[in-house]
């Protein structure tokens, strides 16, 4: 069953697209679920004391000065268990985080950016509608990421991929492969890695994402990108003779 | 039951093994002090500070001691990838300092940009992830220093972490075993701009450019000094010890005037996954909340900053806000660079200021750098590279020693050459 989303945001396009604002109802077990999740994580102890409701961590926020977002609701919903409010949090809120950190100003030592990740993660693991939509354009980051150890890579800046950043970031990109060799550190040279990572310290990268299920979770938002990674990391295991 | 207040956390939550775990929810006082704890228990190895080190106040008092030689670079992918001038800054500054280093190509990013970003990750694999990179810095006895601020904030997160829960150093552990390493953790987690602070009297001595005419703003960077804030460098004498001492302490050294602003504590408008693809947020903050600001209150020449996603935030969202006719165009230079160019520094072949967006020259020319000179010499250099003379620069280059030029880094004798030696 699926929740009608409010008149506005059927025609407003600056609302959230009709999956995320309308998001698929599920029933009250499932949300305690979820929720259980969020509450079983190592950190939640140590991220959630209580809520002065003094605001501080709302004044401090970014995003709640752009966004229908505030820190101080995550801390709430979450200390009061309202597996109802909770659930929606996952679903509308917690992408608009800017995780600076900056609410960790809390008098009461709360972390609702901390809350927030660990809610981000649940949702990623549950592929819950917000995360999809979230992480759509972000697969190549994660490709990146997870199979070549660093993030950032020059080659990110192509011509037409950060216009917005000027016309400076189109002659970085016409001159990469030049400009990379300029470059006085022998490690920086590459154009396709932030640096030149070993190959045994990837081959211990993609052990670290198998055992601890990191690329599983992968699976639950983009099965697609799931299956390049697993195929790419097991045969280069599978080279250096190492079981799974 | 009774709980020392200075004991190690797990102590203090099994004091009484009958009793339920006490959850610990005070930060820690002395991170290192528990670390130390764990290795005498035998739970983890402490690489400890085997060099000469300076030692700075934190904000909860407690005094931190920086290495100042023998570092392994735990780069930053931001830097490196995007704004490489950052990365080779930090080490021109060292080589210039005569101190040794090693840039590792054992080393991956922290990945953190990513988890914060996009959450496809987990407590585990961050935490081993992180003590994989630590492990392979003590296999070659260099000390770590981290080049970004949101690795230095996540390596502490993970720190406090792996201290606070015993099931989690036993997972990594288990993993780290698999991979051959120790489950290894450094006496202190130092940033670059902790160690540029700490040695920031020794760079001004080595200091050629007058920088007495430049007004300064300053961003501290979020994941430096609001993440496990308590062993972030603060100093009573600046700010009367209300914001980190990092940045401004090294600008105030050289000579230049820091300038405070409203919106100093925002953050830049990074945003993580918002920089990427929701870019919208990052600019409109970055420009609205913080660059309007700063010129508005305190007009100055440049933003210094110190973490990779700050530079990269507030430099390259300038130039959309200028098309609708903002109150933009202001230099954002790291600390590194900064310091750099006033130890004379070459503005392309060390700083690598073309690979920056907001308009720096005006900046240049206030430091008395005559860009048009300094472009003209690094074409050359490209020319070189271009007709094959040489296939890569090299620091002799970056000083333009290759041709008998006089070292725009000013007297000669300050080209320091290391030997690093590949210890892997």
């Amino acid at each position: 069953m699926t929740v009608a989303a409010p008149l506005q945001a059927q025609t407003d396009p600056q609302y959230k697209v009709a999956d995320v604002a309308g998001y698929t109802e599920v029933s009250y077990d499932a949300k305690a679920r979820l929720f259980e999740q969020v509450k079983s994580d190592l950190r939640f102890g140590d991220y959630l004391y209580g809520c002065y409701e003094c605001g501080i961590c709302v004044g401090a926020c970014p995003s709640a000065k752009f966004y229908d977002f505030s820190p101080r609701r995550i801390a709430q919903a979450a200390a009061r268990e309202d597996v109802e409010l909770i659930y929606q949090q996952m679903q509308e809120d917690i992408w608009e985080c800017s995780q600076c950190f900056s609410c960790l100003r809390c008098p009461r030592g709360n972390n609702p950016g901390g809350i927030i990740t660990i809610m981000r993660e649940v949702a990623v693991r549950n592929g819950l509608a917000s995360a999809k939509e979230a992480l759509v354009g972000y697969s190549r980051i994660i490709y990146k990421i997870m199979s070549t150890g660093t993030q950032v890579s020059p080659d990110m800046l192509g011509r037409d991929a950060f216009p917005d950043w000027g016309p400076e970031t189109a002659d970085v990109a016409d001159n990469l492969e030049l400009w990379r060799r300029a470059l006085p550190p022998e490690t920086m040279h590459t154009t396709s890695t932030g640096w030149s990572v070993a190959d045994r310290t990837l081959v211990e990268l993609y052990l670290i994402w198998f055992e601890t299920g990191a690329l599983d979770m992968i699976a639950q938002v983009d099965p697609s990108l799931h299956s390049i990674l697993q195929e790419l990391m097991e045969d280069r295991l599978e080279e250096e003779g190492i079981e799974l | 039951m009774t709980i020392p207040m200075r004991a190690p956390v797990d102590a203090r939550r099994l004091a009484n093994p009958g009793d339920e775990p006490v959850v610990d929810r005070r930060p820690l006082e002395d991170p290192r002090a528990e670390l130390l704890e764990l290795e005498r228990e035998g739970e983890l190895i402490v690489q400890k500070i085997d060099r000469e080190a300076i030692s700075v106040a934190t904000k909860y008092g407690r005094e931190k001691r920086i290495q100042k030689a023998h570092l392994w670079h735990h780069k930053s992918c931001g830097q490196c990838g995007h704004i490489p001038g950052y990365s080779t800054s930090i080490f021109w500054i060292m080589r210039k300092l005569g101190y040794d280093y090693h840039d590792p190509h054992d080393q991956t990013s922290c990945t953190a940009w990513n988890y914060y970003a996009s959450a496809t990750s987990n407590t585990a694999a961050q935490a081993a992830v992180a003590v994989r990179n630590f492990a392979a810095a003590y296999e070659t006895g260099y000390f770590p220093l981290i080049h970004c601020g949101t690795s230095y904030g996540h390596y502490k997160e993970v720190r406090e972490q792996l201290i606070r829960h015993p099931e989690l150093r036993a997972q990594v552990r288990d993993i780290m075993t698999k991979l051959g390493k120790p489950l290894v953790l450094p006496e202190e987690i130092v940033h670059y701009s902790e160690w540029i602070h700490a040695l920031r009297h020794e760079i001004a001595a080595k200091q050629v450019r007058d920088v007495s005419g430049i007004v300064a703003t300053v961003h501290p960077a979020c994941h430096y000094h609001k993440i496990v804030a308590g062993d972030a460098i603060y100093d009573p004498d600046i700010y009367g010890g209300q914001r980190t001492a990092v940045v401004t302490g090294l600008a105030e050294a050289l000579g230049a005037e820091v300038r405070s602003y409203s919106t100093w504590f925002d953050c830049c408008g990074f945003g993580f996954r918002h920089i990427l693809v929701q870019r919208d947020f990052t600019r409109s903050f970055a420009t609205l909340r913080k660059i309007e600001v700063m010129k508005e209150e305190a007009s100055p020449d440049v933003v210094l900053t110190h973490d990779t996603g700050c530079v990269t935030t507030l430099d390259k969202s300038q130039f959309a806000a200028q098309a609708h006719g903002r109150n933009v165009g202001l230099a954002v230079l790291s600390d590194a660079q900064f310091a750099a160019l006033a130890m004379g520094a070459h503005p392309y072949r060390v700083c690598q200021l073309h690979w920056h967006s907001a308009d720096y020259r005006p900046l240049l020319e206030k430091m008395g750098i005559d860009w048009e000179k300094a472009w003209a010499e690094f074409q050359s250099d490209l020319r070189r590279l271009e007709s094959g003379e040489k296939r890569y620069l090299d620091w002799d280059d970056a000083d333009g020693l290759h041709d008998g030029e006089q070292p725009v880094a000013g007297p000669a004798g300050m080209n320091t050459t290391i030997e690093v030696r590949d210890a892997i």
